[in-house]
């Protein structure tokens, strides 16, 4: 009883610290990568290659006052900031990293020691937590009694609700695959081969619910090209003008934090999880050791997929986002899973 | 009543129970609160207390042996309840927001024009 | 310990029904009914319906409630009326119809015997598996039809929100 206990609470401080471990790493790489697309050196003064840059921000951010102004609805002022980091937390513990088959410690079978808490219903744990992640940026602009940070919070509420649609359904193309909800399950299903050759990714499979799952993470995370909630060149900095010091930081965090559930979402979903195309990972450490490189570098990959199109695509008006959300993207999502239920009824996806 | 059962599942009369209350608390909202928007969400706090009696007597028949059956039809209701809501609410705030462009206020009191 | 997690669930859900009732602020009685739903999902992950847990979490807090947050905002609703303004004779007759129909209910709770059935340990019945089959077997009518009831909401929706007549 009290192993598992204390088993569980190894892995969240893991998990824990690695996920805000990343967020200055990130921003180290957004602002060196935005540099480089806009051909500009970026920070490079702080350490080498300006690595702690992000550290000293951080350091910056903790020690500033902590404002709040005299206007605001204090009590949802400080609770939309804690809201965004506790979802934005509470999300990664469902996501599958590693396989863990036949581990031990000490000649002691430590089944799940890797893989977080394999839940029965895990995608729909993360629809369901990152569905209330929208509340922290509508009660920031509602709580911040700014028209910028109020237009940026209803923009959220509207783009939140367009885009959860679609999301949700390209993920059922998957899920049918899978034939069941959890994660693990969802990236076993994806091993082997299809039509002979391709590795068996659902991207591959289902390329259409992939595309569109992507474009809603982007929308879910609210970078460009869908960051009208925060819009600096129109809103000035959108839900999270009025916010200094910690609470920003707060934001800053699981913005980025989300970015990095996202991606481990989109690899776990369309691309393998912690899979190699062709090659079957060896078990015991070796194999969990493998496999969790595997991982982090698929979601590797994809964080800098955001950041890539973050400084190369332009944004779009509201109009256009919500035009794409409902006409485009949720027909593309239906269409996604038809084409899965046909693969699957008449058998080229056994 | 306090044994050991407790460690590994509620009575299905607890349920029961804090879906009386709840339903009392729905009640109060609906007869006491004029805008609206509170009217609705009292509304809602009814229709959920209407899925954890369903939930509650599905709990209590999936302990029974031949009646699980039953206790799917339960959560059948629960799903169903949690549907028609959603619909339910889509229509509800439209007629608000008609209402305000209308009246300028979504206070019920105010929309009267249909009574003698 | 399961009653214990599920008597702080079921406060939990009757402190954010009754500040969902009773705040004059709109966005707060939305806010604590976010609450509530969040601790009657607790309450079904309690009983052993996990899907069901999901669900509301997704449907209610995720969607209904943002829409509401979206009317609220869309129509500046900062104050409202407070509870009881409508006069003491109605504040009189709400509390009693309150208290007779909530505790009758509690009273008839109270009085069935909780020794029949009630433990349901490690049962399937709450998963995905077994409600996927029953919605598309034999409830598949229904399961169309809200389909029906959801394409005639929207439309109805968007007639009644619409600003040109």
């Amino acid at each position: 009883m009290w192993v598992d206990a204390a088993v569980i609470g190894i892995k969240l401080v893991a998990v824990v610290g690695v996920l805000l471990m990343t967020v200055p790493i990130m921003v180290w790489v957004e602002r060196r990568g935005s540099a480089l697309i806009q051909d500009r050196l970026g920070p490079n003064r702080v350490g080498p290659a300006g690595l702690l840059q992000p550290f000293v921000d951080a350091i910056k951010l903790l020690i500033k006052e902590n404002l709040i102004p005299a206007g605001v609805d204090k009590l949802l002022f400080v609770l939309a900031p804690t809201i965004a980091l506790v979802v934005a937390l509470s999300l990664f513990i469902a996501v599958p990293f590693a396989v863990d088959d036949g581990l031990e410690l000490v000649e002691t079978p430590i089944d799940g020691f890797i893989v977080a808490p394999d839940l029965n219903i895990g995608i729909l744990y993360i629809f369901a937590i990152a569905s209330l992640a929208v509340y922290s940026i509508v009660l920031a602009g509602w709580g911040s009694n700014n028209k910028y940070a109020l237009l940026g919070g209803i923009r959220a509420s509207a783009q939140t609700i367009s885009y959860r649609l679609a999301m949700t359904l390209s993920v059922v193309g998957v899920i049918m695959a899978a034939g069941s909800l959890h994660l693990t399950q969802v990236v076993t299903s994806q091993s082997g081969v299809w039509l002979g050759f391709l590795p068996r990714w659902n991207f591959l499979i289902q390329p259409l619910g992939g595309i569109i799952f992507i474009v809603a993470a982007f929308a879910e995370t609210n970078r460009l090209p869908f960051d009208l909630a925060e819009a600096d060149s129109e809103l000035v900095a959108g839900y999270h003008t009025e916010y200094s010091s910690m609470n920003f930081a707060a934001f800053f965090m699981s913005k980025y934090i989300h970015m990095v559930t996202s991606a481990a979402l989109i690899t776990v979903l369309f691309f393998g999880g912690w899979q190699i195309p062709w090659i079957s990972l060896p078990g015991g450490w070796m194999g969990a050791g493998l496999s969790l490189g595997v991982f982090s570098a698929k979601v590797v990959f994809f964080l800098w997929l955001f950041v890539w199109v973050r400084w190369t695509l332009p944004r779009f008006r509201f109009d256009q986002l919500m035009a794409l959300g409902w006409k485009i993207m949720l027909p593309l999502a239906v269409l996604n899973f038809l084409w899965v239920g046909v693969a699957m009824a008449s058998g080229i996806l056994t | 009543m306090m044994n050991a059962d407790l460690l590994i599942s509620v009575p299905y009369t607890w349920v029961l129970a804090l879906s009386g209350v709840l339903l009392a608390i729905g009640i109060l909202g609906v007869l006491l609160r004029r805008n609206a928007i509170t009217i609705f969400l009292s509304l809602e706090i009814m229709l959920n207390s209407g899925t954890l009696a369903f939930a509650a007597f599905a709990m209590h028949f999936a302990a029974i042996p031949g009646m699980e059956a039953t206790a799917l039809n339960g959560q059948m209701f629960i799903f169903f309840i949690i549907a028609i809501a959603a619909a339910e609410a889509a229509v509800g705030l439209a007629l608000f927001i008609a209402l305000h462009r209308l009246k300028g206020s979504i206070d019920v009191d105010r929309a009267n024009i249909l009574r003698w | 310990m399961t009653a214990l997690i599920f008597l702080t669930a079921a406060a939990i859900a009757i402190i954010f029904a009754v500040v969902a009732v009773v705040h004059r602020s709109p966005i707060m009685n939305v806010l604590a009914l976010v609450g509530m739903f969040l601790a009657i999902a607790m309450v079904f992950a309690i009983i052993g319906m996990d899907f069901l847990a999901a669900i509301q979490v997704i449907v209610y807090s995720g969607a209904i409630l943002v829409l509401f947050l979206f009317a609220i905002m869309l129509l500046d609703l900062r104050r409202v009326e407070g509870i009881g303004e409508g006069g003491v004779f109605q504040l009189l007759l709400g509390c009693i119809a309150v208290i007779g129909l909530g505790g009758a209910v509690v009273f008839a709770a109270a009085r069935l015997s909780p020794e029949t059935g009630a433990w349901v340990t490690g049962a399937e019945y709450g998963t995905a598996y077994p409600i996927g089959r029953a919605l598309t077997g034999s409830h598949l009518f229904a399961f169309e039809f809200v389909s029906v009831v959801l394409a005639a909401a929207i439309i109805a929706a968007v007639y009644l929100a619409r600003r040109d007549r």
